[in-house]
């Protein structure tokens, strides 16, 4: 009887919302997929069944990589967002490291600053931005977007890494100290190295902001040569009026894979770094 | 702590007769304020430069009438009162506030039931959380895209299986009127980020100590009373910090319209966003562009007002 009613339990309770939630989650990426496999005498017939793929084909990708620029775009994302991570990484922990164990003048209105810069989103800094650029000499270079990727970064980094240079003992630091080292030393020796969850969690969040922004890639990129997937995959496979469905999926789909790819790697640090600010704060 | 340090160091200093340049700057350096600054120098000069030199730019260009091409004449508050006689700018706000207001709310209430579902013990926990944190971590305008294409009205898969499952008979014009647009632009923001939610107060439900609910079910409590009395009482500050959050990055949305609608039909879903892009880069009105820019710094700051309280009472 008690058996009986946990097993109604567990499949109301869990496993059909459950399934729900994944259906949801995954429709869009299956239905991605199946278009890209598809001719397009299959895709654009109206009496085939929409899900099923009765002649899958390579052609769209096959195109994909023919006809556009696209390895050249995945090539152009991953070179922007590893330097606009490290950039970040870098001014980021510069930022975290004295706030978080330093005592000195200004200190609390910093901190303010950075937690309020976090916040402020790109939509306020897109027209001086753009201009900003312009006079600078930098449209359609990606120095361009490694240079600005890194605003929206180091505050966000900059607050998640305080929360970990916190948690180190200050009597590590100390320690280091009397037995003569510099705080230089103590810092990259000492503290940094056990700090080193907080730089991935930091590092992977970076990493995928970067390779989906969209609205600085769209202001500063318009040529071929210098574009990033997504504004690439908006601005070259919609084409006037004319969708070329099957080819956009591809697109779509294989823009996404490296960013996934990494993703899975590191779900674990991911999650610490995107609940660190909601849970902890 | 300094004076332990310096005392430990008193002896080595001394044992120098004529502590040199090279000693004393090193010992200058040493000083918790020279060195904190000397590390902050780099990121704080970065960030004055690119993100407060071109939101004080932002603020002076909305003063002015500036065409891409020719030079700029002062407008004084010329801008705001051009906007205010705006039907399109009153339409975008009245837009942004429905999409934020119903997506806000739609992931709120989603996300609390995935972290209430997630909070079992099951088997292959792990990956399930990872892959419903897919459309959350997908490139947005990627997955905007895949979207327009279910939303196809001759050849989407939401229209097939529409017509498939004798439902309708032609389907319907998802983004082609402006209501099914507004539905449609909510849709895609919640379930992009949905998974937000969900993962955060996953992690706040894990916090909860287990003993709270024992001694509630003691007391007889049910399920919904624990509900009710145990678990939304301790969720609220990750609800609260993680709806500002959403709130914030909803109302500033700019891509996932910029792809799917462009603001159409008939700047039925217009964000303000959206409407400060296309005055700025589509009409070259850059003047005007930052003032539509600039018109959403209230919402901000209340929005950091409220978080700065809410984060000090705790």
């Amino acid at each position: 009887m008690v058996g009986e009613l946990t097993w109604s339990k567990r499949i109301f309770g869990l496993w059909i919302p459950l399934a729900l939630f994944c259906v949801v989650a995954l429709f869009p990426f299956t239905w991605m997929a199946a278009t890209s496999l598809k001719t397009n005498a299959e895709l654009y017939d109206p009496k085939a069944s929409p899900l099923a793929i009765k002649h899958p084909s390579l052609v769209h990708y096959i195109d994909l990589l023919r006809e556009t620029n696209f390895l050249t775009w995945i090539a152009n994302t991953m070179l922007v967002a590893v330097v606009a991570t490290g950039i970040s990484l870098l001014l980021g922990s510069m930022l975290a490291y004295p706030l978080a164990r330093m005592r000195f003048r200004g200190a609390p209105l910093l901190a303010i600053t950075v937690a309020v810069t976090y916040l402020v989103p790109q939509t306020l800094l897109f027209v001086p931005m753009a201009d900003l650029i312009g006079r600078l000499r930098l449209g359609n270079t990606l120095s361009a977007v490694m240079l600005t990727y890194p605003t929206l970064l180091v505050p966000f980094i900059a607050w998640l890494l305080m929360g970990y240079f916190k948690t180190v003992p200050r009597e590590l630091e100390e320690q280091a100290l009397i037995d003569g080292a510099s705080r230089w030393r103590a810092m990259t020796r000492v503290i940094l190295p056990l700090c080193m969850p907080g730089f991935i969690s930091a590092g992977i969040f970076a990493f995928t902001l970067a390779q989906n922004e969209f609205l600085y890639a769209l202001l500063f990129l318009s040529r071929s040569s210098v574009r990033t997937v997504p504004i690439g995959v908006v601005g070259e496979l919609i084409r006037g009026d004319a969708f070329y469905w099957g080819q956009l999926m591809a697109g779509a789909l294989l823009g996404s894979v490296p960013v996934a790819l990494i993703y899975s790697f590191f779900v674990k640090y991911y999650v610490a770094g995107l609940t660190a600010g909601a849970v902890k704060g | 702590m300094s004076k332990v340090v310096e005392a430990s160091r008193a002896p080595a200093l001394a044992a120098r007769a004529h502590p040199t340049g090279w000693a004393r700057f090193r010992e200058f350096v040493e000083r918790e304020s020279v060195f904190s600054w000397l590390m902050l120098t780099p990121p704080v000069l970065f960030l004055l430069a690119f993100l407060g030199y071109p939101f004080f730019y932002g603020v002076y260009l909305s003063f002015f009438r500036r065409e891409v091409t020719g030079p700029a004449t002062f407008a004084g508050l010329g801008n705001f009162v051009t906007l205010a006689n705006d039907p399109i700018f009153w339409q975008s706000v009245g837009n942004t506030i429905k999409f934020t207001g119903a997506a806000t709310l739609l992931k709120a209430v989603g996300g609390l039931g995935m972290a209430l579902v997630m909070n079992q013990n099951f088997r292959l926990k792990a990956i399930t959380r990872a892959v419903l944190l897919l459309p959350f971590i997908v490139p947005t305008v990627l997955s905007t895209v895949a979207w327009q294409w279910i939303f196809d009205p001759g050849l989407g898969l939401f229209n097939r299986l529409l017509v498939v499952s004798g439902l309708a008979t032609t389907g319907v014009s998802w983004l082609g009127s402006p209501t099914m647009a507004m539905v449609s632009v909510i849709m895609v923001n919640t379930w992009r980020g949905l998974p937000f939610f969900g993962i955060s107060i996953l992690a706040g439900l894990q916090t909860i100590p287990v003993e709270l609910h024992e001694s509630a079910t003691i007391d007889g409590a049910g399920s919904w009373g624990r509900f009710r009395h145990v678990t939304l009482p301790s969720l609220l500050p990750v609800i609260f910090i993680v709806t500002t959050f959403s709130i914030i990055l909803t109302f500033f949305d700019f891509q996932l319209v910029y792809v799917l609608t462009g603001g159409g039909p008939a700047n039925s879903t217009h964000l303000m966003a959206t409407y400060a892009y296309s005055l700025s880069m589509g009409a070259g009105q850059m003047g005007l562009g930052s003032a539509v820019a600039l018109s959403m710094v209230p919402v901000l700051g209340l929005l950091l007002v409220l978080l700065t309280f809410y984060v000090r009472k705790d």
